[in-house]
């Protein structure tokens, strides 16, 4: 596989888009700046009803009452549910993207701090907000596990005591890896270090909370469902699977999306509450949460306890990896990921290096906190993976006295070791590792960088430089080992090539925001020729678009991208025939150029796709079985994940006398294969390097000793603001991925993935003088203020 | 209680509740949905519009003390079918990815270049400082009013020649 | 979205009227400037008035002007107008270094100095400026008005000497044409409340600092000050040595809790290092050079 770094030019259209990949302008943002997006919360119906949600105030309690009447006599209020009505409905429970359940309202007792208790429909969300401070609800409070590490203590309450004989808080144990062989390389290895570490709980957070208008035809007995969400054709299936409401009667519709981040895969009580409001009124219903219920109840993600040894050489080869983990998945295990995987993709946890053993042990308990885990740009807990080895190699190289970008390329896999089988068992499909760090050695600067460093050091001054390499693996998944609650994550895509040739692709994935209109628009551009503004992408909508899973985990490019490259081909194909028959001649005797057959050897006698699109709706006669038009349909079932990677540097200065952290430079190179639109793929990147920034050093959903939520609002959850981001310097190199049809690997949660560690070495390293060797995420003032005094704190629980 | 308040420079009278927060007078009463929501604790900065000329926060501001003011929206920043420069900034330099930050972007960054037509990286920085974005990481935002400044139309420019002169 | 309780509301077009509808409603009602304190709280219903009196109209409360040797700043200024104020930056740079660091400018061109000052948050970065600079409240109410000390203006957390039917109309600072002055804050991002901030104001005569104020905020300190500080340095020179005392002094006296923004050790510890660093600016920027 030859390492090409230049895209090349490709011909542009008359409106100066490339026909093909290139740099354009974004088809979607044309009605975005005007305002004219259409959000879910823009949704407006005629006699459609406003909803919201009555919460729980404990995180454990038991529900001795419920009294609705006040709020019933709301001359407002249309309808008051609680879980008692929703139980003779058999609505109370509803299954988790985990295979467990969770309560749609709470029966018995409450589990966290905001859980559903009732839901209110009125006729505007001023009465239905005042409605809730109507309803009154009896709770007996009881103990509430916090800390997921006294989860499995014998006498630890039980949390889930809705489950038949369950008599503690353990979800599963999972192991990936060779143990024995491990053990082995690591009592023969001449040095072994260990280091916990907290990959703390935080919350994807989109601008736009999440929300539903579900309006169900009580004549038809047609229900539409506006949401937000990122999976519309899994949550068509899953609404008929919980509601009993007949598929083919359900559509689902994702309007724009005011960003995902894996935050709206799943079904969220609410979302069903409004259609269960909507049946019960007979209007449509709009439930839209407010930002402290986003934050409280909606998918968070990791809340991985790690404890990681590695084993090395004394000059640095580094032989084995090993890693406990206690994963807190709160009070449902409503985790996506495929079934295989309850850890997800975490035993990807080896990252970019040669190793000759690693072993993962995975344990999964309850918590009184929200559900989820899985969310948040993590491919699949791809992020945890790459915080812990990437983590572990700096506290290597700290042992051993090297610097970690030395041992880094001492030990990373080289470019003829692919394709590379992990001792964990993925197939890692192309990669060029050193070629990569070294470029962003180069962009860096990075010897100039240690010499500063130097020189700074000797007057007192803290800077730290910090690196990161990471390999991702997204695009799940092959169909035989990847699904969603058995929902194979194949996609379909289905294109139509009009008779005046203008097309329309209709795919199974949707946009949060990553560009879809227009990255989609240039594949089918690239394959056939047709000027990417005669493209039309139609997503979102499953009554319009074929089955498929749904965009996160960086799917999209991988999966539908091909899916949408393929089905091209395919009518590229049936458009040699028709021009063929057109031309009368053998199709062996075209050739093809970028959107026309022609005859071999007589260029000049042709047929355009624009021409052979309106003769395949006309009247020529085609080839016995050939039939008539410009469609085709395909399900791409991926064979391999594609495994994009990347070279971080991050530049620190920490203030010595407060412990701020200002974050100078971040270097990242990115290589995710061709870049459809570098416009775009640059653009992911850089919102990736934005929530490293955040995530290492002020995210954090931290909960007090009786498992109140203590981050429920964008005053205590801090993300991150144009002030603590640098100017992100960005460079690629391009190792297309040999299995996926047009190379590309996908790019969308790259630098989520790689760019925490990054952040966090560079103020490790900063900290060096003062012997500091780790310390865990959100590094606040306080946070390092404490580590450069040696002392630690749990950033997952409440300030002492 | 009434009240009358011009938008995007039509005078609306309507009867409100005194406590309809001024965010949703605009999106839910004049259905001008382009002016968004997301923390409901002015940190977030997407329901940015103007009120008398200057940014606010419209998700903490009630829409009776907007009584007789005067309200812009990113409805209006297009001026007779032309997209202002800071629209057309923000799509040549892709400034935004979901949308959903960004008519709030737009109000601040056209405010500041109406008082600051040639803001640095730092001045812009700061202007939307209180201005969350979740998908850019605001680099391809600075760069949107960077190329604003860059590409002024023309009565700017003539406004802009104006104020050196 | 969260969206208030019921209320009902007055525009006041007066002072006199103001304080007339706030003598009316008593403890049921609450005066709204930029509300951008006031109405995240009735959003999530702790804060519940039932009338609320709006003094955006109120004009003559938006002003700077220097007058009897005072700097006075109207109720109503926008801290953006403090901001962008030459007068102000002439005399105090200690408030636009604080005015550059409270919320955003978003939130600047709503947010009032009056409304900082009664919100009275324990965090509140003008009320520790105010306490650095000795300066004094007007509050009016229908019976005249009286001045009280920022120094004894804030009664508690969330808590001031204004009444129920009383308008704080002005602050009033003492200029001091030789002092230099200077704000530190440290916070976890750009916009966040203190976790510690320190402010300054320094006058140097004859080698010797003759008068110096210290504020300090969001660390417990008694009415955001740090006298038994200010008592040591009075008279001392200004070397770094002494400004290093007067901030470890400080930090003895203050009472940081210990919350999500860090330990209370932690921030004594910025107080010390804030106190220091703000003193060190303003002596510079008196001309002595520290």
């Amino acid at each position: 596989m030859t390492a090409v770094d230049e895209t090349p030019a490709v011909p542009l259209s008359a409106a100066g888009n490339p026909i093909g990949f290139g740099r354009m302008l974004r088809k979607e943002d044309v009605r975005f700046v005007r305002g004219h997006g259409n959000y879910v919360d823009d949704i407006a119906l005629p006699g459609m009803l406003h909803a919201a949600i009555l919460r729980s105030p404990f995180a454990h309690a038991t529900i001795v009452s419920i009294d609705t009447s006040a709020a019933e006599a709301h001359p407002k209020v249309k309808a008051v549910i609680t879980g008692k009505l929703l139980e003779t409905l058999k609505l109370a429970w509803m299954p988790t993207l985990s295979m467990d359940v969770q309560a749609v309202l709470a029966t018995d007792k409450v589990r966290f701090h905001g859980q559903e208790v009732a839901f209110v429909v009125a006729e505007d969300k001023y009465s239905a907000r005042d409605a809730l401070e109507l309803i009154d609800v009896e709770y007996e409070p009881l103990p509430a596990v916090v800390d997921a590490k006294k989860a499995l203590d014998p006498g630890a309450p039980v949390i889930r005591d809705d489950i038949e004989g369950k008599t503690d808080n353990h979800i599963f144990d999972w192991e990936a890896g060779d143990k024995a062989l491990a053990d082995e390389v690591f009592a023969k290895a001449e040095v072994v270090v260990s280091q916990q570490m907290l990959y703390p709980r935080v919350h994807p957070s989109p601008m736009e909370t999440c929300g539903t208008v579900a309006s169900m035809d009580p004549i038809t007995g047609k229900l539409t469902v506006w949401s937000t969400n990122q999976a519309p054709h899994a949550h068509r299936t899953l609404y008929a699977i919980v509601a009993g409401i007949p598929e083919q009667k359900i559509q689902i519709i994702s309007p724009d999306i005011g960003g995902g981040f894996g935050g709206k895969v799943g079904i969220y009580p609410g979302y069903v509450l409004a259609v269960v409001g909507s049946i019960v009124t007979g209007q449509p219903v709009k439930w839209v949460e407010d930002r402290s219920e986003n934050l409280m109840s909606t998918a968070f993600a990791r809340d991985y306890h790690m404890n990681g040894s590695i084993a090395a050489t004394r000059d640095g080869k580094i032989l084995g990896l090993r890693v406990d983990v206690l994963a807190d998945h709160g009070a449902f295990n409503g985790t996506a990921q495929p079934t295989k995987f309850p850890a997800g993709f975490f035993h990807i946890f080896t990252g970019s290096y040669d190793l000759q053993a690693a072993h993962c042990k995975v344990t999964g308990v309850y918590t009184n906190k929200a559900p989820g885990g899985v969310a948040y740009a993590c491919s699949f807990r791809v992020t945890e993976a790459v915080y812990l080895v990437e983590r572990m190699v700096d506290v290597l190289a700290d042992e051993l006295g090297m610097d970690p970008a030395e041992l880094r390329l001492k030990n990373l896999l080289r470019p003829e070791q692919f394709p590379y089988t992990t001792k964990t068992g993925w197939e890692y499909d192309s990669g060029d590792y050193p070629r990569a760090l070294r470029k962003a050695m180069d962009m860096a600067g990075y010897d100039q960088l240690r010499a500063e460093q130097a020189e700074k050091r000797t007057r007192g001054e803290l800077m730290g430089i910090g690196i990161s390499f990471f390999t991702e693996g997204v695009g799940a998944g092959p169909r035989k080992h990847m699904d969603i609650l058995g929902l194979g994550m194949a996609d379909g895509c289905e294109l139509r090539v009009h008779p005046t040739g203008k097309a329309q692709i209709r795919l199974s994935v949707q946009s949060q925001g990553q560009g879809h209109e227009t990255t989609f628009a240039q594949i089918v551009s690239h394959e056939l020729g047709i000027p990417p503004e005669d493209v039309e992408v139609i997503h979102g909508d499953t009554d319009n678009t074929p089955f498929g899973l749904g965009t996160y985990g960086s799917r999209s490019t991988p999966v539908s991208g091909a899916a949408a490259s393929v089905v091209s081909r395919g009518i590229r194909d049936k458009a040699r025939i028709i021009a063929a028959a057109a031309l009368e001649v053998s199709v062996d005797d075209l050739e093809w150029e970028l959107g026309r057959w022609y005859v071999k050897g007589d260029p000049e006698k042709g047929k355009t796709i624009s021409e052979i699109a309106m003769l395949s709706h006309g009247v020529l006669e085609l080839p016995e079985g050939v039939e008539g038009h410009l469609d085709a349909s395909v399900v791409y079932d991926p064979p391999n994940l594609t495994y994009p990677f990347g070279a971080y540097i991050c530049v620190v200065d920490v203030d010595p006398g407060t412990g701020a952290v200002k974050v100078r430079r971040f270097i990242a190179v990115d290589d995710c294969g061709p870049r459809i639109n570098p416009m775009i793929v640059e653009g992911q990147v850089h919102g990736g390097l934005a929530d490293g920034v955040g995530m290492a050093l002020m995210q954090l959903m931290a909960f007090d000793e009786n498992g109140t939520h203590l981050g429920g609002s964008f005053m205590d959850y801090l993300l991150p603001s144009s002030m603590e981001c640098p100017s992100w310097e960005t460079g690629e190199t391009v190792t297309p991925s040999p299995h996926h049809p047009l190379g590309v690997k996908g790019v969308g949660e790259s630098a989520t993935v790689g760019s925490p560690p990054a952040v966090v070495n560079a103020v490790i390293d900063a900290l060096e003088p003062y012997g500091v060797r780790h310390a865990d995420m959100p590094l606040t003032p306080a946070n390092v203020w404490l580590a450069m005094q040696g002392r630690q704190l749990r950033n997952d629980l409440a300030v002492p | 209680m009434q009240v009358t308040i011009t938008v995007n420079g039509t005078q609306f009278t309507r009867d409100v509740e005194p406590r309809m927060l001024l965010v949703h007078f605009v999106r839910d009463e004049l259905r001008l949905t382009g002016t968004h929501w997301g923390c409901d604790t002015s940190n977030c900065g997407t329901c940015v519009l103007w009120v008398d000329g200057e940014p606010v926060k419209s998700c903490t501001v009630l829409t009776v003390m907007a009584d007789g003011h005067e309200v812009t929206t990113v409805e209006a920043l297009a001026k007779g079918g032309q997209l202002d420069p800071v629209q057309q900034g923000f799509m040549e330099e892709h400034g935004l990815q979901c949308g959903f930050c960004t008519p709030g972007m737009m109000m601040t960054a056209r405010w500041l270049l109406d008082r600051n037509p040639d803001p640095d990286e730092g001045t812009i920085r700061e202007a939307i400082s209180g201005q969350i974005c979740r998908c850019t990481g605001y680099e391809n935002i600075v760069r949107a009013i960077r190329w604003a400044a860059e590409h002024p139309a023309p009565a700017e420019e003539q406004a802009a020649e104006e104020v050196q002169a | 979205m969260q969206t208030p309780a019921e209320i009902d509301y007055a525009r006041a077009s007066s002072v006199d009227q103001a304080i007339a509808l706030l003598e009316e409603h008593g403890e049921d009602a609450r005066v709204i400037a930029g509300g951008h304190s006031l109405l995240p709280m009735m959003k999530l219903r702790l804060a519940r008035p039932e009338w609320i009196i709006d003094i955006n109209d109120l004009h003559e409360l938006r002003a700077i002007r220097v007058e009897g040797g005072e700097l006075v700043l109207g109720a109503l200024t926008r801290h953006a107008d403090v901001l962008e104020s030459p007068v102000v930056g002439e005399h105090y740079p200690i408030l636009v270094d604080a005015e550059r660091v409270i919320a955003d400018p978003v939130v600047r061109n709503r947010g009032t100095v009056g409304g900082s000052f009664c919100q009275a948050d324990p965090a509140e970065d003008l009320a520790a400026v105010g306490s650095a600079l000795r300066a004094n409240v007007v509050i009016r109410s229908s019976s005249g008005t009286r001045t009280v000390p920022a120094r004894e203006f804030h009664t508690g957390p969330y808590e001031t000497e204004v009444g129920p039917a009383e308008l704080l109309v002005e602050v009033r600072i003492p200029i001091r044409p030789s002092a230099g002055s200077a704000y530190e804050k440290v916070e976890r991002r750009a916009g966040d409340w203190a976790i510690a901030a320190a402010g300054a104001f320094v006058e140097l005569s004859g080698g010797v600092v003759s008068d110096v104020g210290i504020g300090l905020s969001a660390v417990g300190a008694r009415h955001y000050c740090a006298a038994e500080a200010e008592g040591f340095l009075r008279g001392q020179a200004p070397t770094p040595e002494n400004l290093a005392e007067a901030g470890r002094i400080a930090a003895e006296h203050c009472s940081p809790t210990s919350d999500q923004r860090g330990p209370a050790d932690y921030k004594r510890h910025l107080v010390g290092e804030l106190t220091k660093r703000a003193l060190s600016r303003s002596v510079e920027r008196a001309g002595g050079g520290a």
